[in-house]
C-alpha cells in the first residue's frame, strides 16, 4: 500500500518535471535562440512558405531536379513518414525498381545519349527510409544536370556549379555522406532562370 | 568498404570509450555517494531530499532484493495504467492541436507495455496517432523512467556483488531519482539543445500544410521532437516521434546528429561496464567484459556492412549502378537515406540491436538476408552486448555466471566470481535468466506462424515473412523495439506482443535481483592458485563462447528457415 502511494506520487512528479517542464523549457529556449530550426526549418519564397529544407517534396516535369522515390501516401508526405518495407528478394521490389529505372531512362535519356540502366545511380530508383529524404546523391544530381541545362537554356557548367553549391558535404567534413538538397537546389535554379 | 567508412567506425569506437569511461566513474559516484552536490551545490541536495519527502521514503533505509523487486513491480504497474489511460483519453484532453482520436484498446495496451518495459516497439505511426500530450507526458516520461528503472536495478545488483554478508541492495527510490536527475536528464538536455540547433523541431505549434514550389499541398508534422529524441537515444528506448524513426530528417537532420545519436545509443550501457568495475573494485575485469561486448559488436559491423554494400538480390540483378564512388554510396540503398549512406546505417543497425535501443536510421525489412540476420541474432543474444541501460549488464551477469561455472567444471572446483563462491542456486537462476527469453521467442514465433491470426501480420510473402514474424517476437521479448516494419498490427499480434514484452522485461529483472541478493549475503574467500581468473583475455574469449553456444545455437535452426534460405535463393 505504501509502495502504491509512493509510486503514484513519484510518477506525478516525474510527469510534471520530465513530461512538461523539460520539453517546455527546451521549447522556450529553442524559440528564443534558434526559432527557425525549432519550427521545422521552413523555407519561404516571397514571404510564402513553400516547404521545409528537411523534407523532400514532389517535383515533376523536366524543369526541376527530381527527388528520390517515396513510399509515403501521397508521395513525400511529411505528415506520415514510412519505409517501403519490401524485402531484398521481393518481386514487388523488382517491379518497382524496374519501373523507376524506366522512368529515369525516359526522362534523362534524350539529354544523355548512350545512357543505359547501368548509368543510373541506385538512389534514383530506391525509396528512401523516411519517404522524405531531402537529398539525392551528387551522382544522381549530375545525371539530371544535362536535362536541366537544356530545358532552361543554361550552360551545363552553371548548373553543375549550382549543384556543387547545394551539396551538403559530410558534417564537419567527417560525418555521414554528401548529399544534394533538392528543394534548395531547385529554388536556386528558379532564381537563376525564371 | 571505403577508407572513409573505416575511419568513421574507428572514430565511433574511440569516442565511445573516451566518453564512456569517465561517465562510468561518475555514475559509480552517483550510486555510492551518500549525498550529491556537497556544499557547492546545496540546491541539488535540497531538491533530492524534497523528492524523498513527497514520495515518503527514508533514503537511508535500504531494501533487500525482495523488497526492491516488489517496489519495482508496483511502480511499473502504476506507470502502465497511466500510459494506457492517457492514450485512451487523449482525444478529450489538452495539447492535441492535430485533433487525433483516442487510441484503440489493444494498441494502447501494447504501447503501454512497450514503453514501460523500455522496449519502444511501435505498432503505430507517432506523428499521426499520438497527441502532443501522449508523446510528452505519456511516452517521453516513460523513456526516462523505464530507463531509470533498469539503471536502478543494475545499481542494486552490482551492490550485491560488492557487498559482503548483507541483506540490503539499496533503496529503489534513491536509485530511481539519481538515475534520472543526475544522469539521464542532464545528458538529454545537452543532446536536445544540439539537436535543435541542427534542425530537430521543438515546438507546440500544430503540423503545418504548405503549398509547394509546384503548387501541391504538403503536410509537415512537427512538435516537441528534440526533447523526446534525446532521451529515446540515451535511454536505449528507441521509440521515434515519427514513424520512420531516426531516418526522418526532422529526427536526424545530418551526419553530425547521426553520429551523436548513434553514440548516445551505446554511451550509457558502455559506461555502466566501467561503473561496475569501479563499484566492485575490479577494473581489469570490467575491461574484459567490455572487450567481449566490443568483439561481438565488431563482428556485427563486419557482417552487416559488406552485405549491405554488396547489395540485395533484386538490386544486383536490376542492372542499376550500385558501385560505391563517384558521388554515390552505392549498395543496398532501399529504405536508406542518402546522407547516412551504407556505413553509417550499418553502424547504427548493429549498435541499436546490440543495445536494446531499437531506434533505426534505415528500414530493416529491406536489408539483405545476411545484413538483416545481424540485428536478428543480436537481439536473440538477450541484449547483453552493451544492451539496454541497466538491463544489458545485469543480463550479461547471467552469462558471466555461466562462463565462470563452465570454467569451474574444467578445472574441477567450485566456481568463484569476484571472490565469492557461485553455488547451485545462482547457477539455476542465471540459467533461467539467460534461457527464458530465447525460449519464449521461439515458442511465440512458432505459434504465430501456424495460426491464422498470427499469419495475418505478415507483409512480405515467403521466407521473408517468416523472418518478419521471428524478428517481431525476438524484438519485443528482448525489449528492443526495432522491427522488420512490414509486420502488421492485429489484435492478436498486439496482445501476444504485450505479454512478450512484460515477461521479457520482468523475468530477467527478477532473476538478476535474486542473484544480487544472494551474492550480497556471501562472504569473500581469498584468491587461490586454483581460482579461474576473470581479468584476462581468456575470460573474454570464454564469455563470447558461452554466449555463442547458448543463445547463438538456439537461434540457428530458426535462422536457417529465414535469412539463410532467403540468402540461398536466387
Amino acid at each position: 500500500m505504501k509502495n502504491l502511494l509512493s509510486s503514484v506520487v513519484a510518477i506525478a512528479v516525474f510527469t510534471a518535471v520530465l513530461g512538461f517542464g523539460y520539453p517546455a523549457l527546451l521549447a522556450a529556449f529553442a524559440s528564443a535562440t534558434m526559432s527557425s530550426q525549432a519550427q521545422g526549418s521552413l523555407v519561404t519564397v516571397n514571404g510564402k512558405v513553400v516547404g521545409s529544407r528537411l523534407a523532400a517534396q514532389a517535383f515533376t516535369g523536366p524543369r526541376y531536379f527530381h527527388e528520390r522515390p517515396s513510399a509515403t501516401s501521397p508521395a513525400y508526405n511529411a505528415g506520415a513518414t514510412t519505409f517501403a518495407n519490401l524485402g531484398p528478394t521481393s518481386p514487388d521490389l523488382a517491379k518497382a525498381v524496374a519501373a523507376n529505372a524506366a522512368a529515369v531512362l525516359k526522362l534523362e535519356g534524350p539529354y544523355n545519349p548512350g545512357l543505359t540502366i547501368h548509368g543510373i545511380p541506385v538512389d534514383a530508383v530506391t525509396t528512401s527510409a523516411s519517404g522524405i529524404d531531402p537529398d539525392i546523391s551528387p551522382a544522381y544530381a549530375r545525371l539530371q544536370a544535362r536535362r536541366i541545362a537544356a530545358v532552361r537554356h543554361l550552360p551545363l557548367a552553371a548548373v553543375e556549379s549550382l549543384i556543387a553549391k547545394h551539396t551538403d558535404g559530410r558534417s564537419l567534413g567527417f560525418f555521414g555522406e554528401p548529399g544534394v538538397n533538392v528543394l534548395e537546389l531547385n529554388l536556386a535554379l528558379d532564381k537563376e532562370s525564371k | 568498404m571505403s577508407g572513409q567508412g573505416i575511419t568513421q567506425i574507428l572514430f565511433y569506437s574511440l569516442a565511445l570509450i573516451a566518453l564512456g569511461y569517465p561517465l562510468g566513474l561518475y555514475m559509480a559516484r552517483v550510486y555510492t555517494a551518500e549525498r550529491i552536490g556537497g556544499r557547492r551545490f546545496r540546491l541539488l541536495g535540497g531538491i533530492e531530499r524534497g523528492f524523498y519527502k513527497v514520495v515518503g521514503t527514508d533514503p537511508t533505509k535500504e531494501q533487500d532484493w525482495k523488497g526492491y523487486a516488489k517496489t519495482v513491480l508496483i511502480f511499473s504497474i502504476v506507470c502502465t495504467s497511466v500510459v494506457y489511460a492517457i492514450q485512451r483519453l487523449q482525444g478529450h484532453l489538452f495539447l492535441n492541436p492535430n485533433h487525433v482520436k483516442g487510441v484503440p484498446a489493444h494498441l494502447s495496451l501494447n504501447t503501454a507495455a512497450s514503453f514501460i518495459t523500455n522496449t519502444n516497439w511501435q505498432f503505430y505511426a507517432g506523428e499521426s496517432t499520438m497527441s502532443y500530450l501522449t508523446q510528452m507526458a505519456g511516452l517521453a516520461v516513460q523513456n526516462f523512467v523505464s530507463a531509470a528503472v533498469g539503471m536502478a536495478v543494475l545499481a542494486a545488483v552490482v551492490r550485491g556483488f560488492a557487498r559482503r554478508s548483507r541483506n540490503e541492495l539499496g533503496n529503489f527510490w534513491v536509485d530511481l531519482y539519481r538515475s534520472t536527475a543526475y544522469i539521464l536528464l542532464p545528458l538529454s538536455l545537452i543532446l536536445a539543445v544540439i539537436l535543435v540547433s541542427q534542425g530537430v523541431p521543438q515546438t507546440f505549434h500544430a503540423a503545418t500544410t504548405v503549398t509547394t514550389v509546384q503548387g501541391a499541398h504538403q503536410t509537415i508534422a512537427r512538435g516537441p521532437v528534440a526533447s523526446q529524441i534525446a532521451i529515446k537515444q540515451l535511454g536505449t528506448n528507441g521509440g521515434g516521434y515519427y514513424n520512420s524513426n531516426s531516418a526522418v530528417p526532422f529526427e536526424n537532420p545530418n551526419g553530425l546528429t547521426n553520429f551523436l545519436e548513434m553514440l548516445s545509443i551505446l554511451l550509457i550501457p558502455a559506461a555502466q561496464v566501467f561503473m561496475f568495475g569501479k563499484m566492485v573494485a575490479a577494473k581489469r575485469h570490467a575491461w574484459m567484459v567490455f572487450a567481449a561486448m566490443f568483439a561481438i559488436f565488431a563482428i556485427g559491423v563486419a557482417v552487416n556492412l559488406p552485405a549491405e554494400q554488396h547489395g540485395s538480390q533484386v538490386l544486383r540483378s536490376s542492372g542499376v549502378n550500385i558501385t560505391q564512388g563517384h558521388g554515390s554510396s552505392g549498395g543496398n540503398l532501399t529504405d536508406k537515406e542518402v546522407r547516412f549512406g551504407i556505413a553509417n546505417t550499418a553502424i547504427w543497425t548493429v549498435a541499436t540491436s546490440d543495445a536494446s535501443n531499437g531506434s533505426v536510421n534505415g528500414g530493416f525489412d529491406a536489408q539483405t538476408p545476411a545484413g538483416g540476420a545481424v540485428p536478428l541474432v543480436n537481439l536473440f543474444l538477450g541484449e547483453v552486448v552493451f544492451g539496454g541501460v541497466g538491463s544489458g549488464l545485469y543480463g550479461m551477469f547471467f552469462y558471466i555466471v555461466m562462463a565462470v561455472f563452465v570454467a569451474g567444471l574444467m578445472v574441477g572446483r567450485t566456481p568463484e566470481y569476484l571472490g565469492k563462491k557461485i553455488e547451485a542456486r545462482e547457477i539455476k537462476i542465471a540459467t533461467i535468466g539467460a534461457l527464458f527469453v530465447p525460449t519464449m521467442v521461439l515458442a511465440l514465433t512458432a505459434i504465430s506462424v501456424v495460426t491464422k491470426s498470427g499469419l495475418a501480420s505478415i507483409y512480405n510473402s515467403g521466407v521473408h515473412g517468416f523472418t518478419e514474424t521471428l524478428y517481431a517476437y525476438d524484438s519485443q521479448s528482448n525489449n528492443n523495439g526495432s522491427a522488420f516494419a512490414g509486420f502488421g498490427l492485429t489484435s492478436f499480434s498486439a496482445e501476444v506482443g504485450s505479454v512478450a514484452m512484460f515477461l521479457g522485461r520482468f523475468v530477467p529483472l527478477l532473476a538478476a535481483l535474486a542473484i544480487g541478493g544472494s551474492m550480497a549475503r556471501k562472504k569473500v574467500a581469498p584468491l587461490s592458485a586454483g581460482t579461474f581468473r576473470t581479468d584476462g583475455v581468456t575470460f573474454s574469449v570464454l564469455l563470447v563462447a558461452v554466449i555463442a553456444l547458448t543463445a547463438g545455437l538456439m537461434i540457428f535452426p530458426a535462422l536457417t528457415l529465414g535469412p539463410i534460405v532467403e540468402g540461398l535463393m536466387h
